[in-house]
């Protein structure tokens, strides 16, 4: 059964509809993403996610989504698309390939920003650059994604390597799930015994950007109207 | 699928020791074992070459800057990783432990100096670690001012040391834009033209670079080293014309 951690996995839109709305996101935010649709009702919006392990190597994330637009645009299926990453550490490389596509993304840097409110991230970041930021997902995967994905499992001696210089780990919480404060907790313990903090953000910038994206419907953006 | 080859009789699991092998096949085995980040045979294997009459410059340059470059070339096709980088630079670490004080006593001559650091709100290191290690490896002295450096920072060094380079790293988005701070405020002293500056990390590229008024921007360490140096004689080369 495919994964959001590792494979590409597809959530369709209603069959019946004729021309869905495609949101491409990252798997790293699938269930937020898909928190924001149902608890909306938007059959007519299709996810497309990619691995969410790209988040480890950010440097392939601008071909991969280019690749999946380019598909999406092929496939002459979709109405409009919407990428659903921030800048992911790409340095402007997926600007580039959006801007080249004509399609928008979620606001801010990492998906820390937008969870937090991308002016609270950034005030955050400043008072203490040396934080290391989780979110569910992140916490949820914290053994598979940076224990084993950083082979901290094999080479504890790397630790120093990768943690050394934070000082601080801040869990950025979806929800209120204690199991996933706790894990949050012990990895702040785990790498290094980082001081910790727990900050709930919900949705943050996730659910407007996709409404936004949502009820603009395709006359009105040939109209060039305001969504309703 | 095809099917495996047998194996000669003899061979499985069969022990390297680094001291029966020749000088070229200890140097590839020293390749591939700092490709495996086995910084216990990279020590071996540097004590047992000097052991042999090999200068620390040549046991450097040939056995441990090479290997790293092979390493590096292999992290930049998507080969290696940032784990398996790090234990090679782990592996020539330990050997450049072994081969620091005999660089000292012999009174290598430098190449030239750098001052290097990543920029203010960063506290990444890897990187600029990486690129630290292989400069001093090509024959530069080193100034390593850590992370999270604001202007004045640099400023201090560039007045203590006299640089031939000042090297910048940042990993994030939201710190890169500080390297253009820097490079205006040297512009505004007016210091910019007795330095190079190179700038790297991994959101960065060369437009980013140009942008920003760096001398070079350098996607990995090896290049980073090949790079200062090409500058540096560059530099020196047109000051004696």
């Amino acid at each position: 059964m495919p994964e959001l951690l590792e494979d590409e996995v597809t959530y369709r839109a209603a069959p019946e509809v004729r021309r869905p709305l495609l949101v491409l996101a990252c798997g790293a935010i699938a269930r937020e993403v898909l928190a924001v649709i149902r608890l909306n009702g938007w059959t007519h919006v299709e996810v497309r996610c990619l691995p969410g392990k790209l988040h480890n190597t950010p440097a392939e994330i601008a071909r991969r989504v280019d690749g999946k637009l380019a598909e999406a645009e092929a496939s002459g299926r979709y109405e409009r698309v919407f990428v659903a990453y921030a800048d992911c550490g790409t340095g402007g490389a997926l600007d580039r390939v959006l801007e080249r596509h004509g399609v928008e993304r979620l606001p801010g840097d990492h998906c820390y920003g937008f969870f937090a409110g991308v002016d609270r991230w950034l005030a955050m970041h400043e008072a203490e650059p040396a934080t290391f930021y989780l979110t569910d997902f992140l916490c949820r995967h914290f053994e598979r994604l940076v224990i084993h994905g950083l082979r901290l499992d094999d080479h504890p001696e790397l630790l120093p390597d990768y943690f050394g210089n934070y000082r601080r780990l801040v869990y950025l919480a979806q929800t209120d799930d204690p199991e996933l404060v706790e894990r949050a907790r012990r990895a702040a313990e785990r790498l290094g015994g980082l001081q910790f903090e727990h900050l709930r953000t919900g949705l943050g910038d996730l659910e407007p950007a996709l409404e936004r994206f949502a009820a603009r419907s395709g006359d009105d953006a040939l109209e060039g109207g305001d969504p309703p | 699928m095809a099917e495996p080859e047998p194996k000669a009789e003899g061979t499985e699991d069969q022990e390297i020791v680094l001291a029966e092998l020749a000088d070229e096949d200890l140097v590839k085995q020293m390749h591939d074992d700092l490709y495996d980040g086995l910084a216990d045979e990279i020590v071996e294997g540097t004590r047992i070459l000097l052991d042999r009459g090999w200068t620390a410059e040549r046991v450097l340059n040939e056995a441990l800057v090479e290997g790293m470059r092979i390493v590096g070339i292999d992290f930049r096709d998507g080969i290696l990783f940032v784990p398996e980088v790090l234990l090679a630079a782990n592996a020539m670490k330990a050997g450049m432990e072994v081969l620091r004080p005999l660089l000292a006593e012999t009174g290598a001559q430098r190449i030239g100096t750098v001052v290097i650091g990543t920029v203010k709100g960063d506290i990444h290191d890897i990187g600029k670690n990486l690129v630290a290690m292989m400069l001093e490896g090509a024959g530069f002295e080193v100034i390593d001012l850590g992370i999270n450096n604001a202007v004045e920072s640099y400023l201090a060094a560039i007045e203590e040391h006299r640089p031939d380079i000042l090297g910048m790293s940042a990993l994030l988005t939201t710190t890169m834009p500080y390297m253009k701070v820097v490079i205006d405020t040297l512009v505004e002293k007016g210091i910019r033209d007795d330095l190079i500056v190179m700038v790297g990390g991994a959101p960065l590229n060369e437009e980013f670079g140009k942008a920003v008024g760096a001398d070079a921007y350098c996607r990995d360490a090896a290049v980073a080293a090949e790079t200062a140096q090409a500058l540096v004689l560059a530099r020196r080369a047109a000051l004696a014309r």
